[in-house]
């Protein structure tokens, strides 16, 4: 059929881009894949909405700028802001959001919504409304099928999925995945069985907060660090969230690389700010036709 | 007949308690003691609180008034967690075993602890898997495929990890056939064997009065009756009274 | 409600009602454009203390049915010769009833935490067409018009004074608290309040939530619609920032500081909000990140003072 035939050659003409747009959007999908795990790992443990995840974010690549500034190691620069965000985290945790527990979930929403708020101009206080740069550790490109593409990013992949992975590791074995685990499934058993509960939200909190800092060092370099970067990441983030299912970790994961995939594509046809209508669309129609999720079993 | 002796040094004593659901007043000042390797039955309709006791005791419920006293020491209004590290265990009435770990994730729930050695923990391990064959073959498996008295046993193996000084049994014989009622009644005794003290709250009769020293008996929110298991008979007027339809 | 407290009611609304007719009079230019931007923000968050205080509801998308209620009015503004302020009202009501019924049908099927989320994703759905279809919206810059005249055009009409502009707007939004406040009192209202006491309750009984919910969005959406042309006519532009989901957050934070429930509580929660903010200006300095103590203070509200400053009040006198 001629239909066919077109689009066909449409590909075929397009092919290299077509190629680069695969594994960016596969970039592009890993890092949000490392954001939303923090975040939905929050949800599904802890039920808080946290409307901070993206400032975590953000400070996450701060603390990388100041890092590398003076110690000159952006390896140093990753594993210190995940630690630091981590702690601040769980010191946020501590302060906000333990008093909350029991009460209206409303609560946690309108106070992680404050502490955005109070991240967000702290940054824009302390660093100024210049974005800031942070240069890649390795640069130089390798050989994509015929076409150069970066070192850098396929190293971001390969880190977050690590990431994931390591994280994915710790939830099913170890003392304190089983902790986890069996405080999501009986939060009154757990504690009848000596697992000090508040003390794992706390440190599931401060992990959800290291990862998103991670994502933040990782991805600096191919973006302005800048104190709203953490707005449209944690929207992206929210949807893939709820388009994956949430509090499922696994779908997360899918959800982030299909819709940035389809981010990726589109971005070769229209301009990238509206290529994000692209999720939008996404999240409608999981909204209308499998709103558990598009990567959940269909609840019966 | 009067009041049996209780426990100079109680173990755990419960002082005149009231607990409240929202608005409901649902103890009325409760009183009991659990002496050291002591087993004590408590008896009551459905309803009366014996349940709540129990989670008061535990911290899951915080009472309104009065005190919950653990070797001397008050504990009322302690989280749950601390108070199951100072040797206190729950098994509660619909088991609650967690149903997506496995039997042996469950039983580390209880085993990982602060200053057991590995090889106390296998030697615990051992031990229990020995009483519980059963739940040895299903080590890997989810807790949520077990069968019901599967199910109870994990329950129980459970809170005898955390090396408990007392383990509140929440009618344990409750839905299970037979077999399983004499088995829990083994365990029973070999807890007691071990020194470990049990509060057991139970609708079966014969068996906590086999299994029990002391008896209490409840009644809308309080101790009514407190008796020697051994000199009362199963068709005695007052498990009439308070067991009766 | 008793008699006692309706007419205490009645009295303390004349006052606070006649202070606000005195106001432009005594005051300067300055604060009177002040009191009546608290006015304008107090409408927004009233309409949104109708889903969060009453029906349970929170809502992060009153950004789209305020900015759509601005950019309706633009566009009668514009559009049609002479500038006609009724069409304007009457555009912005229908865009921003347009979007709140779009909001309506996807998102009351979801409970609490997915309604917060979607109804912010659909504010920045609206953000990015409106900041991108550059042709019709003006994109970044956002769109000039010039104010219409109060009156019917053909017949009479007469031009804004800055006290006219005040008074016509306390006007708009007197009117619109009464009305909320009568459908907050009537059946309807209790039928909301009941849904976010237990909404699996009020289900149960025979309500059909779902179709009680979505009359409660649209609703919100008019009032904040109505605000969105209120602010048009005053400052005379529309422009995207308006419609970013920071805006409910704000009117977020109004009901919060003011007292959720209450309808009047958001008003005095604007005030105080836009007032501290005022403050901070004057004594540390234009640089100094207001935000930072303000949202500090949101926080601990949060924890401390859920029921607001109202709600604080109300105890306060009730001891």
């Amino acid at each position: 059929m001629d239909a066919i035939g077109l689009v066909w050659d449409w590909l075929a003409t397009h092919r290299d881009i077509i190629i680069i747009q695969t594994v960016n959007g596969i970039v592009t999908g890993m890092i949000l894949a490392l954001i939303a795990s923090g975040l939905t790992l929050i949800f599904g443990i802890m039920d808080v909405v946290n409307f901070a995840h993206g400032e975590l974010f953000m400070l996450g690549a701060y603390v990388g700028v100041v890092v590398l500034a003076f110690s000159g190691s952006f390896w140093l620069a990753l594993v210190l802001s995940t630690l630091v965000v981590a702690l601040i985290g769980a010191a946020l945790q501590i302060t906000t959001l333990r008093p909350l527990i029991g009460r209206d979930p409303l609560n946690t929403i309108l106070a992680t919504f404050g502490i955005s708020l109070v991240l967000q101009n702290y940054a824009l206080w302390q660093f100024g409304p210049v974005p800031r740069k942070l240069d890649e550790p390795i640069t130089g490109q390798f050989v994509l099928f015929y076409l150069a593409y970066p070192w850098y990013r396929l190293l971001i992949a390969l880190l977050s999925g690590a990431i994931i992975g390591g994280l994915y590791l710790f939830l099913k074995h170890g003392t304190y995945g089983i902790w986890i685990r069996a405080t999501t499934q009986d939060r009154v058993m757990a504690q009848a069985m000596g697992i000090p509960v508040p003390w794992v939200y706390t440190g599931v909190f401060a992990i959800g907060a290291g990862m998103a800092a991670a994502s933040g060092v990782l991805f600096g370099p191919l973006i302005g660090i800048n104190h709203a970067m953490g707005l449209d990441w944690v929207l992206k983030a929210f949807i893939v969230v709820v388009v994956g299912g949430m509090g499922n970790l696994g779908g997360s994961i899918a959800a982030s690389i299909f819709v940035s995939l389809l981010e990726a594509y589109a971005a070769i046809v229209v301009s990238p700010a509206q290529a994000v209508i692209v999720s939008f669309v996404v999240l409608i129609l999981t909204l209308l036709f499998r709103p558990t999720g598009l990567f959940v079993p269909t609840p019966k | 007949m009067s009041s049996p002796p209780t426990p100079a040094e109680p173990l755990v004593a419960v002082e005149d308690v009231h607990t409240f659901y929202g608005k409901s007043h649902i103890l009325h000042g409760v009183c009991l003691t659990v002496g050291r390797g002591e087993v004590v039955g408590l008896l009551g309709r459905n309803g009366v609180g014996k349940s709540t006791t129990l989670k008061t005791i535990m911290g899951l419920v915080g009472p309104s008034q009065g005190k919950v006293v653990f070797e001397g020491q008050a504990i009322t209004g302690l989280p749950a967690h601390k108070i199951a590290r100072m040797g206190i265990a729950y098994v509660p009435e619909d088991r609650r075993i967690f149903r997506l770990l496995t039997v042996m994730e469950n039983l580390r729930t209880g085993l990982d602890r602060q200053g057991v050695t590995e090889a106390r923990k296998q030697e615990l391990l051992d031990k229990l898997f020995a009483y519980f064959p059963r739940l040895a073959e299903r080590r890997s498996q989810a807790g949520g495929t077990l069968s019901g008295g599967e199910q109870q046993m994990l329950a129980i193996a459970r809170a005898m990890m955390l090396e408990p000084k007392i383990i509140l049994l929440d009618e344990p014989t409750e839905g299970l056939m037979p077999r399983m009622v004499s088995q829990i009644r083994e365990i029973v005794e070999v807890l007691h064997r071990e020194g470990v003290a049990i509060l057991l709250v139970e609708q079966n009769v014969p068996l906590t009065l086999e299994a029990s020293q002391r008896v209490y008996f409840m009644e809308k929110g309080m101790v009514r009756h407190h008796a020697v298991a051994s000199e009362l008979k199963v068709d005695d007027p007052v498990i009439h009274q308070y067991l009766g339809v | 409600m008793s008699k006692r407290s309706n007419k205490s009611f009645w009295i303390a609304f004349s006052m606070v009602s006649a202070a606000l007719i005195i106001a432009p009079l005594v005051l300067p230019e300055f604060w009177r454009r002040f009191l009546t931007e608290i006015l304008i923000w107090g409408l927004l968050a009233m309409s949104s203390d109708l889903l969060i205080g009453y029906t349970g509801m929170v809502s992060f998308g009153h950004s789209a049915f305020f900015g759509l209620g601005m950019y309706g009015a633009a566009a009668a503004l514009l559009t049609v010769k002479p500038a006609n302020l009724w069409l304007a009202i009457l555009y912005g009501l229908c865009g921003s009833a347009v979007v709140a019924g779009f909001v309506a049908f996807f998102a009351t099927r979801l409970r609490d935490i997915y309604f917060a989320i979607t109804t912010l994703i659909f504010s920045q759905i609206f953000y990015v067409i409106i900041f991108t279809w550059t042709d019709v919206t003006g994109g970044e810059n956002g769109l000039n018009f010039t104010r219409p005249q109060l009156g019917i055009p053909g017949i009479y009409t007469v031009p804004f004074t800055p006290e006219l502009l005040h008074w016509f707007v306390l006007a708009v939004v007197t009117a619109a608290y009464l009305i909320l406040r009568r459908i907050t009192h009537s059946p309807f209202g209790m039928v909301l309040q009941s849904i976010r006491e237990n909404e699996a309750r009020t289900r149960a009984i025979g309500y059909p939530v779902e179709r009680y919910k979505i009359v409660a969005v649209m609703l919100s959406g008019l009032f904040a619609g109505l605000a969105g042309v209120l602010y048009a006519i005053q400052n005379r532009f529309a422009a995207p920032d308006f419609v970013y989901f920071v805006v409910s957050g704000e009117a977020v934070i109004y009901n919060v500081m003011g007292g959720i429930g209450t309808l009047v509580g958001p008003i005095v929660g604007a005030g105080f909000f836009l007032g501290l903010r005022e403050l901070s200006g004057r004594i540390f300095g234009d640089q100094f990140p207001y935000l930072i103590p303000v949202g500090l203070i949101f926080i601990a509200m949060v924890i401390f003072l859920p029921q607001g400053l109202l709600g604080f009040a109300r105890r306060w006198l009730n001891r």
